[in-house]
């Protein structure tokens, strides 16, 4: 075994991670904290015969990459909140014509320009609801660079599977960090490559029509079938449609097609769950620092448990609810004021044992300020 | 190939108004099409919102209707994505130099092989007759109650100053001409801008008392001459028609295939 071993910084193993899964489209604009990401695929993507533009905004970006994926090929953007913000228009449309794509938000202190090098987990509700519209989305983030290179991998498989957008939440204590990355050999994780039509050249194909396993096979733009795409409510040839049964099985099909799948796309990782009496819930960077007072707190006998959260949206609302059933008290750790939190108390039986430790002021959550939280909890003073 | 072959009849009749001259655009672009002898399949048309931009659902060819302002942006993706593919962008005034402007001039600054058709009718018909940024000063909309002080843009002039390699402009009265030069934009390599003024007796020709379709056609047979012609000369306030810029400049896609074969070091 060959495994190539790095040393990088999070947003390198993006990177990797997105050339791993076939990205060889990508089309951005400068913004920090997610501005490596642009660099190193810069470089990184010519080298492999592939494409890399930087456009005018982000707006231009996310576009870009829609229109690239349309012709056959696996696309992202990357970004930061301001960026985030500009493409929401953009990201509906993706949503509404089943476009596959990667949008990755590098987390940074908000809202407007708010401090860009600094770290926040402030975006969660904005990838879920940023764009107007009824619709569904997936989002996913890592607390790790293995797990971001997994992660990432995954956003692509998913996108192609599900025909969606996919949202990386990463953040800028994630993305700025370096440490360790050991790459899995090519072959050695499962990438799920573009359902295309097997409808023949001359015959009629749907580019809305949903196999019987639900998926829509896509045809490449510029191949043998000719088809509109549109982000006004259209049928299954992909034209414009005021027709109510169209209109609403279009938006129950974006929805569920997602939200009928939550257990199924929920990605996750438990640590010493089994007899907690105090379970943490958290994510990204801020599961680092809630890993480290588990594994402290275990040593001294206490009976607590962390459970990481990688897919935020669709919500893992039955796996939350479940692994915090015989628990006396749950404990968001988030770098926000309570974004996740509301999700979980909307979640588990007892919303009244739900507590937040955070932080807002734009400094990395540490363990102490977890454990202060939890003394209130325990009645032991700070 | 008959010009109804490019059209996807099933869909019509189109949403236009009587009198719009957008269907005399579409005209226009199809025989354009026919005459060069392209294939359906390697046409891609992308556009953005607004009257114009629908033209994308009645032709038979590769068609994205994107997002308001943006059509360049995505058509740019699936430019550098398919170099081989002949990208054509219907937009509207508003939807080309108001929202899209930015898109517009840095699309033009890239010199993408492309061929950009601005349907300009000076009023945004979709939403039911507000000024736009080629409306100009003087001029009655829903959002100028007191008429326009708003300067426009003048296409020509913001084309060239931003890089485009071709650009050219025409009316729909002049059908021979405005076919005559998209046929050429098309063919030429770069981005090729074609202003087309168009028609819109609903909303800009109501308001402000023009009269029905035919007057207003019959105004750009009055109110524009060749480029050059003695007639400008004698009447400054003539609008010009014709190719104003035609020149040869790297493209963009295929300076960019020249970084790939420098990164690839000749390897495969």
């Amino acid at each position: 075994m060959g495994n190539t071993i790095k040393f990088l910084q999070g947003n390198e193993a993006c990177v990797e991670a997105a050339l791993y899964a076939g990205l060889d489209f990508f089309a951005g604009y400068p913004i920090t904290p997610s501005t490596e990401i642009a660099e190193h695929l810069a470089t990184r993507l010519p080298r492999i015969g592939g494409k890399f533009i930087q456009m005018e905004d982000e707006i231009a970006s996310i576009c870009a990459i829609i229109g690239a994926s349309l012709t056959g090929r696996k696309v992202m953007t990357a970004t930061s909140g301001p960026g985030f913000s500009l493409m929401q228009e953009a990201l509906g449309y993706a949503v509404m014509t089943e476009i596959p794509c990667v949008i990755v938000n590098v987390q940074r202190g908000g809202p407007s320009t708010g401090i860009p090098t600094h770290v926040s987990q402030g975006d969660v509700n904005q990838a879920r609801w940023g764009t107007h519209g009824d619709h569904a989305i997936i989002a996913l983030t890592a607390s790790n660079h293995q797990d971001v290179f997994g992660i990432t991998v995954e956003a692509f498989n998913l996108a192609e599977t599900y025909r969606t957008p996919v949202i990386l939440l990463f953040d800028e204590v994630v993305a700025h960090m370096r440490e360790k990355l050991v790459l899995p050999e090519p072959g050695e994780v499962h990438l799920v490559e573009r359902l295309r039509t097997s409808v023949k050249e001359g015959v009629d194909y749907h580019p809305y029509l949903p196999r019987e396993d639900g998926r829509l096979p896509m045809s490449d733009f510029g191949g043998v079938h000719r088809y509109n795409v549109t982000g006004l409510v259209h049928d299954m040839w992909g034209f414009p449609s005021t027709e109510p049964r169209t209109v609403h099985a279009l938006l129950r099909h974006l929805v569920d097609k997602l939200e009928n799948r939550t257990n199924e796309l929920a990605r996750y990782k438990e640590f010493h769950l089994e007899d907690a009496d105090i379970v943490l819930i958290s994510y990204g960077s801020s599961a680092r620092s809630a890993l480290h007072v588990v594994e402290e707190r275990r040593q001294r006998g206490e009976r607590i448990g962390l459970l990481e959260l990688q897919t935020l949206w669709p919500f893992p609302s039955d796996i939350v609810r479940t692994k915090c059933a015989d628990s006396k008290a749950v404990v968001v750790v988030e770098m926000n004021m309570g974004q996740v939190m509301q999700s979980v108390k909307l979640a588990v039986e007892h919303p009244e044992r739900v507590f937040l430790a955070n932080r807002i002021d734009s400094v990395f959550i540490t363990p102490a300020d977890i454990i202060n939280i939890l003394r209130v909890i325990q009645g032991k003073g700070v | 190939m008959a010009v109804k072959d490019y059209l996807r009849e099933r869909f019509f009749p189109h949403l236009w108004c009587p009198g719009c001259g957008h269907g005399g655009v579409l005209g226009g672009l199809v025989r354009a099409i026919e005459n060069l002898g392209l294939t359906k399949n390697e046409i891609v048309m992308v556009s953005g919102i607004g009257c114009s931009s629908r033209i994308t659902g009645y032709v038979d060819f590769h068609t994205m209707h994107t997002i308001h302002g943006r059509a360049l942006a995505f058509a740019t993706g699936v430019k550098l994505s398919r170099p081989e593919l002949k990208l054509i962008v219907p937009m509207g005034d508003g939807d080309a130099l108001a929202i899209g402007g930015n898109h517009f001039i840095h699309a033009a600054r890239r010199n993408v092989d492309m061929t950009a058709i601005v349907m300009n009718n000076r009023i945004y018909g979709m939403t039911g007759g507000q000024f736009s940024p080629l409306s100009g000063t003087d001029i009655s909309a829903t959002t100028a109650p007191f008429r326009t002080i708003d300067r426009s843009f003048d296409v020509v002039e913001l084309a060239t100053a931003a890089g485009a390699t071709f650009v050219a402009r025409s009316t729909s009265y002049h059908a021979q001409q405005m076919t005559d030069v998209i046929e050429k934009a098309i063919t030429h390599k770069g981005f090729s801008v074609v202003e087309v003024l168009t028609q819109c007796p609903t909303y800009f020709g109501r308001k402000n008392k023009i009269g029905d379709a035919p007057d207003m056609i019959k105004w750009f047979k009055d109110h524009t001459t060749t480029i050059g012609s003695k007639a400008k000369q004698e009447a400054p306030d003539l609008i010009e028609r014709g190719i104003f810029v035609q020149k040869e400049g790297p493209e963009y896609c295929e300076e960019y295939q020249k970084i790939v074969d420098r990164a690839m070091g000749g390897r495969k």
